[in-house]
């Protein structure tokens, strides 16, 4: 519970955050602080417990079928990076509360920072490695979100894409990567990963999971060749610098290189891929360090050759090796935060972070700059800090590395030299900063800040001065558990003591301080922005020209692979159906069943000489004789309809009758806004070749298409049926569903939930319906009253709103139609109700009431029904998703899943024996929506033609 | 009988895939309709062809599946004979504003430069 806990407060309190007023700068650093101490207490309060036990573990069920549960896992190593991720966000927090200015709107900065802290904590605790993708991703987002804090700044926005491009595109890697891992594995749990790492080793795709996570880990981490983006992400506030960009996210990369560390180290191939990558960021990060001027770049350089150094740590393949990479990634956290604090003090205080104007800030801030100085000097290396000890162990692993005579020689000598670059950068920043004649053109005053902005940067120093002393009485214990988390029986023996003897990585440590103080001296005047011998190799250029590529490629991908032209895409869809078609016959042709089939009808066959005959002259006449079109279309949807009678389904049949009648009339309506006959075919122009020949190449591919439905058709019409789920409806429909029509049943019972979905559907295309043609604007020559309706636009048959009957050659159907409405309406409540045991039901219903009310409408004029009857469609549509719901709910009240049918058995003093089911309550709500939507969509289009009519009358209303 | 219906279910498909490939927006609306009454057609012939099998359920016969029709492909086909006319309801209105708007009822909204 407590695991929960330490990954969902920072959430919550993200949320929480992100709702307090804009100017709440006080209550946001209380609730941020609460947080982050509550969840440094409550990590801290698992350390008992995990001594004693070894692991805490936390499972949520989530998706047993496909093994991925929602896994929380600590164990002594996940225990420490939890610790400094909590603990360093608690000093963060306040720091950023005197850092933030005013103006500043904090809410975003700290439910940003909350989340990214809740999003960390889930990637370290993570006991699935799924799930740690996910958190890694996220971490990915919460610092795009933070580095473009300050939006309005380019530098800020360009940083932050570039940080999500390299590290989002890294995450996708290294999804990779752990799906490759769990498919060997047959788990994503850590655990079982863990415990399949010969397996892994051995197995053929081990060189690509090392390749992929390693992107990941190198990009997350900014390790060359991925290191550029790192830089460009302090334009982020300084607080978010020293959280997210020197102490936890960028750790991130090592922090899974370390986890996996068991499962795939120990190959030649991570050595050079790890410890390579390593090497050179250790080295380049160092040099470009000594060349900033921006004190915030020589920190970030300064990180990325830090991050190199455990990376190389982690690729030496030597347990020991991993224990120094460890002790490197908690001493580089404090004394790396502290100095990106210090940098903020002095960019706060001074108003400038240019090394090249500052100078001499000592005697304005003496508490700051001693601050600096011992975090510098942990940097550097010195004795009694820190950082020293975990480079000695460095050193030392450089010195015993047990590989290749050359490599030997090579490493400890390039070990040196790093560390002789990181004095020199440590010195130039102390130096620059603090000494010297004191700056006069500085845009404020400086003086020392607030207590409570120098108190995190204190408590971090401290803790750097108390490892660097007392390292087995402090951080020993803690780092034996992080190794023996990792390695398990094989964690070597070491000793954290400050004194080793006068052996040789104690000279290289001596080594390097002066060599790095030489390396000093010739920079200490230097002025110049340039870097010797590496100005040309810019990170940045190489990403923003590789973008460049790629979005050029990209468009022009997307302008050969599709086109604006509906023609083309439609072409494209069937062609590329018909292919997808024809693949399954790649090994052997078609084969027929051996079922017989029937004798044949010559009704049978008779009705479909006639629909198949509609069907082709449907397609024929749609160009230039609609009218005969849509009679030809309705033709074949008869001789369907037909079809569905003959074979047994009378549900269908009737369903689609009453569709034919409502899509005809439908179309029917739209036909008059659609432009007349093609002008050439009236002024008997020829075709042109080219369009010829297209229609010739579409009759090839209707043909073929066809063709192909046909043998499918009856291929699998000659195999006997197979058997699927359709028995189970069958002989559970009395049963379970109450109801003896199967079809029925499943509609409204067992698949009641799909059909909610669909009538959903319907309601919001009527209501979509409704919309577009409330904003509808015919076409200038539509406008005009049709030819026959001018014909019969004398004064007698002009509707009049008035009179009971029309007058004219309409006053029959108009009898007619009156006395069909009640009829129609019991029709159609009779097939409601029997729906469920013989065919019928509320589609059919619904839509023989909706034909009935449309018949109104054409027979008396819309003004005349309009005049007389109120029909409410979004009322019928409200109450019809309502009852449908209802229908639902009131399962769920019952303790039953959603939309499980619930009967009621009751007997009242006149009626008898009353038999209720919520299943009848549900069609309802069908039939009512389709009533609704029908209605509403032809009334729509019908009223077209009233609101574009000249007004004529006073009588006439709009819509 | 089955060839009949197999040659139903392919000429239907031919004609609405020649028009749905057609410039004109009511030849597209049309190819629609048949191409669904084919595919129709198709979803339906998935339960087998049954002549005079009992649709509904006969307490005095039992429910054995045997005897019955298979429910599933109409189920599925009475939804999709709905969705297919809430589609195409869609697409008229669709259709008439382009033409409204654009002053043509070429699918692409304007007329091609080539013809």
């Amino acid at each position: 519970m407590a695991l929960l806990l330490i990954v969902l407060l920072p959430f919550i309190g993200s949320l929480c955050a992100a709702f307090l007023p804009t100017n709440a700068r006080n209550a946001e650093a209380w609730l941020a602080g609460i947080v982050a101490l509550t969840v440094t207490l409550l990590t801290a309060a698992q350390y008992p417990q995990l001594v004693a036990e070894g692991v805490l573990r936390l499972t949520i069920p989530w998706s047993a079928t496909l093994g991925i549960d929602f896994q929380l896992r600590m164990d002594g190593f996940a225990w420490l990076f939890a610790m400094l991720i909590a603990l360093i966000g608690t000093l963060v927090v306040i720091y950023a509360r005197y850092y933030m200015s005013p103006a500043d709107p904090v809410p975003r900065f700290f439910s940003f920072f909350l989340a990214f802290m809740g999003t960390m904590m889930g990637v370290v605790l993570s006991g699935n490695l799924l799930q740690m993708a996910m958190f890694w991703e996220l971490t990915s987002l919460a610092s795009f979100m933070l580095i473009a804090y300050w939006h309005h700044r380019s530098d800020a926005r360009t940083g932050a894409r570039m940080a999500l491009t390299v590290t989002g595109a890294g995450g996708l890697a290294m999804l990779g990567g752990v799906l490759l891992i769990g498919h060997i594995v047959g788990s994503y749990d850590l655990d079982a990963v863990l415990a399949a790492a010969e397996t892994i080793k051995a197995h053929a795709w081990y060189p690509a999971i090392v390749g992929l996570i390693a992107v990941g880990a190198l990009s997350k981490s900014a390790q060359f060749p991925f290191h550029f983006w790192l830089p460009h992400a302090m334009a982020a506030p300084t607080p978010v610098s020293a959280y997210l960009h020197s102490a936890t996210m960028v750790k991130a990369g090592v922090f899974l290189l370390a986890r996996l560390w068991p499962v795939l180290a120990g190959s030649d191939l991570w050595f050079w891929l790890i410890g390579g990558a390593g090497l050179c960021t250790l080295l380049i990060g160092g040099y470009l360090a000594l060349f900033q001027s921006d004190l915030k770049g020589v920190l970030a350089y300064s990180t990325i050759s830090h991050l190199g150094l455990i990376t190389l740590l982690l690729g030496m393949n030597s347990e020991l090796a991993l224990v120094a990479a460890v002790f490197h990634m908690v001493n580089h956290a404090t004394f790396k935060a502290s100095l990106f604090m210090a940098a903020g003090i002095v960019d706060h205080e001074t108003g400038t972070r240019d090394i090249n104007r500052l100078s001499g800030l000592y005697r304005a801030m003496p508490i700051t700059a001693t601050l600096a100085m011992v975090a510098a000097a942990a940097m550097a290396g010195v004795p009694l800090l820190n950082g020293f000890l975990s480079k000695e162990m460095f050193f030392a692993e450089t010195v015993f590395l047990e590989r290749p005579d050359w490599q030997r020689l090579l490493l400890p000598v390039a070990a040196t030299l790093a560390g002789m670059l990181s004095v020199a950068y440590s010195l130039r920043f102390v130096h620059r900063v603090f000494f010297g004649a004191p700056a006069g053109d500085l845009p404020h005053q400086p003086h020392e800040p607030t207590r409570w902005m120098l108190l995190p940067s204190a408590l971090l120093v401290a803790v750097c001065l108390l490892v660097g002393i007392l390292p087995a009485q402090t951080v020993g214990p803690y780092l034996r558990t992080a190794t023996d988390a990792l390695l398990g029986a094989n964690a070597p023996l070491y000793s954290l003591a400050v004194w080793h003897g006068l052996n040789l990585p104690l000279y290289m440590s001596l080594v390097a301080l002066f060599g790095g103080i030489m390396l000093y001296l010739p920079c200490i005047g230097r002025r110049s922005e340039r870097i010797p011998l590496l100005e040309r190799i810019d990170g940045k250029n190489a990403f923003n020209g590789l973008l460049t590529v790629v979005n050029d490629y990209s468009a022009r991908a997307v302008g050969w692979l599709t086109s604006p032209r509906l023609q083309a895409q439609m072409l494209m869809i069937v062609l590329v159906v018909i292919g997808g078609a024809l693949l399954p016959f790649v090994d052997g042709p078609l084969r027929l069943g051996e079922r017989l089939p029937a004798e044949i009808d010559p009704a049978f066959a008779l009705l479909w000489a006639v629909g198949a005959t509609c069907a082709v002259a449907a397609a024929w006449q749609a160009k230039l004789h609609r009218l005969a079109a849509l009679i030809l279309a309705g033709g074949a949807g008869l001789a369907t309809s037909l079809t569905f009678v003959w074979f047994s389904a009378p549900d269908l049949a009737l369903t689609q009758l009453a569709v034919e009648v409502v899509t005809a009339v439908l179309i029917l309506l739209g036909l008059r806004w659609l432009p007349r006959r093609d002008k050439r075919f009236s002024a008997g122009k020829p075709e042109s070749a080219r369009s010829r020949l297209r229609r010739l190449r579409d009759l090839i591919i209707a043909s073929a298409g066809g063709a192909g439905i046909a043998a499918l058709t009856y291929a699998i019409l000659t195999r006997p049926p197979v058997d699927g789920i359709a028995p189970f409806f069958v002989e559970q429909s009395l049963p379970q569903g109450g109801g003896l029509n199967v079809v029925n049943v499943i509609l409204v019972d067992f698949r009641g939930f799909d059909t909610f979905g669909e009538i959903t559907v319907v309601a919001i295309v009527a209501l979509t319906v409704f919309a577009l043609l409330r904003r509808f604007r015919p076409a200038p020559e539509s406008v005009a009253l049709p030819a026959q309706q001018l014909e019969q636009d004398h004064p007698e048959s002009r509707p009049d709103p008035e009179a009971a009957l029309p007058a004219g050659y309409l006053m029959l159907p108009a009898v007619l139609v009156r006395l069909l409405l009640p009829m129609a309406m019991l029709v159609s409540l009779f097939f409601l109700l029997r729906g469920h045991n013989a065919p019928g039901g509320g589609f059919v219903g619904g839509l023989v009431f909706a034909t009935a009310i449309i018949l109104q409408y054409i027979v008396g004029g819309t003004l005349w029904v309009e005049s007389r009857l109120r029909i409410h469609p979004l009322y019928w549509i409200a109450v019809g998703l309502l009852c449908a719901a209802a229908a639902g709910i009131v399962a769920g009240l019952a303790g039953e899943p959603f939309l499980a049918s619930q009967a009621w058995h009751a007997s009242l003093p006149l009626l008898g024996e009353i038999h209720l089911s919520t299943v009848l309550l549900f069609d309802l709500g069908v039939y009512l929506l389709v009533v609704g939507a029908t209605v509403l969509m032809l009334v729509a289009i019908a009223h077209q033609s009233l609101r574009s009519q000249p007004r004529k009358t006073s009588t006439e209303g709009g819509h | 009988m089955e060839a009949i219906f197999a040659l139903a279910v392919g000429i239907m498909a031919g004609a609405g895939i020649y028009l749905i490939l057609r410039p004109r927006t009511f030849q597209v609306i049309i190819g629609l309709s048949l191409l669904a009454y084919a595919v129709n057609l198709f979803i339906f012939a998935m339960g087998r062809l049954r002549h005079g099998a009992p649709p509904v359920i006969d307490p005095r016969l039992g429910s054995d599946p045997a005897l019955y029709t298979d429910p599933l492909p109409q189920a599925l086909v009475l939804t999709a004979i709905v969705i297919g006319f809430a589609t195409t309801a869609l697409f008229l209105v669709v259709l008439l504003a382009s033409r409204g708007l654009n002053g043509t009822d070429h699918v692409d909204g304007r007329e091609p430069e080539d013809e």
